[in-house]
């Protein structure tokens, strides 16, 4: 039996412009913990939009609605107070940062949460034990710990590099924004691995996809359409084999009616 | 004029009436510039008959030279006859009591630099001697120093001691002739510092202006002269991380430093002088003229530089390659922002064979900073197979400041290779968002991107002054960002 205390995140109505056209035309959700959420549509749809407002990008103005993060008005919080809180965003495009240390940075960015929740900061030895293991998570050689973030990375090991951050910072709830474009199948599946390997009770997860692919990897809960700005059809997986089969263009329709 | 000599003239002829050196805490002369002016520093100082003659020599040369007007920097006229060239040292006592005293905002930018309290006190000018026992630290120092043979101390006392080592090398390396403020330099310079370390001995420790920090005020025309005998090596790091005001708004110092066979001099600086108001006014002018010469063959000379402070710096630390085999190295960062600007770089002028240089220039704009870079790289035709890097990256923060690059390249041998890299980059919105989505402030993100940006510059800082000087950046830039 699922209580309201169990709502991750409720989205009421939301209605958002970029640089003054609609994108989002009052969106609802409702996630709960321990459930992975597909949200799949036609390009332009708005489903990065919707991403990058739950992290708090700047650029979106939100004319309406309402978003309650694990009981929280998320627009009550600072970009960085969401990540505290629990909130991460894997990146569709994953920006480098040339000369910071990938290893100086993932401590950093820990401790910075930690410290925030009121936790003692990890110290060297215990934070490079966890580095190391969560590694394996991601198939990625340790080397990549001695390089800068994202510098000279391959958009395959970008993506992991996402992946392997959201495993150490563990967050209540991850949004991945199309983390499987400019992916090998390869390269997908290893991510797709990465990610099935954080599933738990406590945590929901929003995968945002253009393509069905990565959700013959991923198996989500529950599966909604986001066209014309808002959620035009909710269901479960047999939804993506449906949308393989028949394309977005009968959703759409039935959205302008 | 005549009115300021007169004074001049009674000041000297009173000491000579009563028959004694009247102490030299309670003169100060009156502003303004003449022979006479001269005379008196360097009576003042007791300084052997040659190094009055020089000071005359080069006070005549100044007097036909313009004053250069190429940097990219702006400022008002400089009025030299209202500058006073000689003040006395602050008399112990002078300053305030406690840190209770000191302005609590300078207090909170120590702390935030991590400057130990002991520290914070000798600096805000509190009595040393009352503070903690300077005496012995600086004894312990001077007593290794001495058992290796290495000469460290002030150029006044230098005269006094070793004059003919100062005779042999002073001017030797930048001629009174060389510029403007060179020539000013030579004329009228306060004190500074002299090492001298003998053939084959590697300085035992670093040597540091913090050691003499007790002594003479060394004022705005600071000389400084290195002599590095063959073999021989030290490190020595100049200035420090804490805000520095001084009433005296021009600073044109004279650094030279002589480097023979298989010797190696590794110079760093770090500068944080008063920078001006948010309109730009008040801020210190350092204009400073830096050249090593590696006159042996092997030898080395590296130049390491943050400066993050002055309303106005214009200084080109340079190398002259003439021995063969010789390397330069100028590692900077250079950071203006509010209304600062910085006309700054170096000079690798390659005279022997196979001589190499290395350039590593990171400038950092924010506010309304304005920072130019101005390179010279100069082959001459004896340079056979003579090699230089340059790497010149700028960062822009924010979009009201500016970046500009003058790198010049002159090479008159055609065995020798000159490579020049150049960047210019913002701190993008986008890495922002991804620093703070991530779960770090702002200012740390801003803090580690720079200190990122600069890594490269701060790894040949010893170490204690690079773990200073990535807290003075991210002191520096605390509210430049938006």
């Amino acid at each position: 039996m699922s209580s309201i205390e169990q709502t991750m995140l409720s989205i009421q109505n939301l209605c958002v412009s970029v640089e003054g056209k609609p994108i989002l035309k009052g969106l609802d959700l409702e996630i709960k913990a321990g459930e992975v959420h597909a949200i799949m549509g036609p390009n332009g749809a708005g489903k990065s939009t919707l991403a990058n407002v739950l992290a708090g990008r700047e650029g979106y103005e939100v004319t309406d609605g309402k978003i309650l993060f694990a009981g929280e008005d998320i627009f009550e919080l600072e970009i960085e107070e969401r990540a505290h809180r629990g909130l991460f965003l894997a990146m569709q495009y994953p920006v480098e940062l040339p000369g910071v240390n990938n290893t100086n940075f993932l401590r950093s960015a820990l401790n910075a949460n930690r410290v925030a929740r009121g936790e003692p900061e990890l110290d060297a030895v215990s934070f490079l034990k966890l580095v190391r293991e969560k590694i394996k998570l991601v198939d990625m050689d340790e080397k990549f710990l001695k390089r800068s973030v994202n510098a000279g990375f391959s958009g395959g090991e970008k993506k992991r590099n996402e992946i392997l951050q959201m495993a150490m910072l563990e967050p209540t709830l991850a949004v991945l924004d199309e983390t499987d474009s400019g992916l090998d199948i390869d390269a997908m599946r290893i991510v797709a691995n990465g990610v099935n390997g954080l599933r738990s009770p406590d945590r929901a997860m929003i995968v945002v996809t253009h393509y069905q692919r990565l959700l013959d990897y991923i198996e989500p809960d529950f599966v909604h359409v986001l066209a014309g700005g808002r959620i035009v059809r909710s269901g479960d997986k047999s939804l993506v084999a449906e949308l393989e089969e028949k394309g977005y263009g009968w959703l759409e329709k039935e959205a302008a009616a | 004029m005549s009115a300021s000599s007169d004074q001049v003239d009674k000041l000297i002829k009173s000491e000579y009436e009563h028959g004694f050196v009247t102490n030299i805490e309670s003169e100060t002369l009156p502003p303004g510039l003449n022979e006479d002016t001269i005379r008196f520093i360097s009576n003042k100082k007791n300084e052997p008959e040659f190094m009055l003659e020089w000071r005359l020599r080069a006070y005549q040369h100044w007097l036909t030279m313009n004053e250069p007007d190429w940097a990219s920097v702006e400022h008002p006229p400089i009025d030299y006859q209202a500058i006073s060239y000689y003040s006395a040292p602050k008399k112990k006592g002078d300053g305030p009591k406690s840190l209770d005293e000191v302005d609590p905002e300078l207090l909170d930018t120590y702390n935030k630099l991590g400057i130990p309290i002991e520290e914070q006190k000798a600096l805000a000018g509190i009595a040393v001697d009352a503070v903690f026992d300077s005496v012995s630290v600086a004894t312990t120092f001077r007593k290794n120093l001495a058992e290796a043979g290495v000469i460290f101390c002030s150029i006044s006392e230098a005269l006094q001691e070793y004059p003919d080592l100062v005779k042999q090398y002073m001017g030797s390396v930048v001629s009174y002739k060389d510029n403007f403020f060179a020539a000013l330099n030579a004329a009228v310079f306060s004190d500074g510092t002299f090492v001298f370390i003998p053939k084959g001995v590697r300085c035992p420790m670093e040597l540091s202006t913090y050691f003499r920090i007790n002594e003479a005020n060394t004022g705005q025309f600071e000389r400084t002269l290195i002599v590095a005998e063959a073999g021989s090596y030290v490190s020595y790091l100049e200035g420090c991380t804490a805000p520095t005001r001084d009433e005296n708004q021009l600073h044109a110092a004279v650094v030279e430093l002589v480097a023979m066979d298989d010797a190696q001099i590794k110079y760093s600086t770090v500068q944080n002088w008063y920078p001006g108001d948010a309109e730009g006014k008040g801020g210190i002018y350092n204009f400073v003229t830096k050249r090593g010469e590696c006159r042996g063959d092997r030898s080395r000379i590296s130049w390491t530089q943050v400066e993050t402070g002055s309303a106005i710096t214009w200084k080109y630390p340079s190398c002259i390659l003439r021995g063969k085999d010789s390397v330069g190295e100028f590692y900077s960062v250079a950071v203006t922002k509010g209304r600062q600007q910085a006309d700054t770089g170096t000079k690798m002028i390659h005279m022997g064979e196979n001589t190499r240089s290395t350039i590593v220039s990171k400038g950092i704009s924010a506010q309304h900073g304005q920072n130019a870079y101005r390179g010279l790289v100069r082959m001459t035709p004896k340079a056979e197979n003579a090699r230089n890097h340059t790497q010149c990256d700028s960062l822009l923060i924010g979009d009201l400041c500016g970046a500009h690059t003058f790198p010049y390249m002159e090479v008159r041998n055609p065995t020798a290779k000159v490579e020049h890299e150049a960047t210019t980059s913002k701190i993008s919105e986008d890495q922002l968002f991804y620093c703070r989505q991530r779960g770090l402030s702002e200012e740390d993100a801003v803090s580690m991107i720079v200190n990122g940006f600069c890594k490269e510059v701060f790894k040949e800082l010893p170490m204690e002054f690079a773990v200073e000087a990535q807290k003075l950046l991210s002191v520096t830039l605390e509210g430049a960002v938006g």
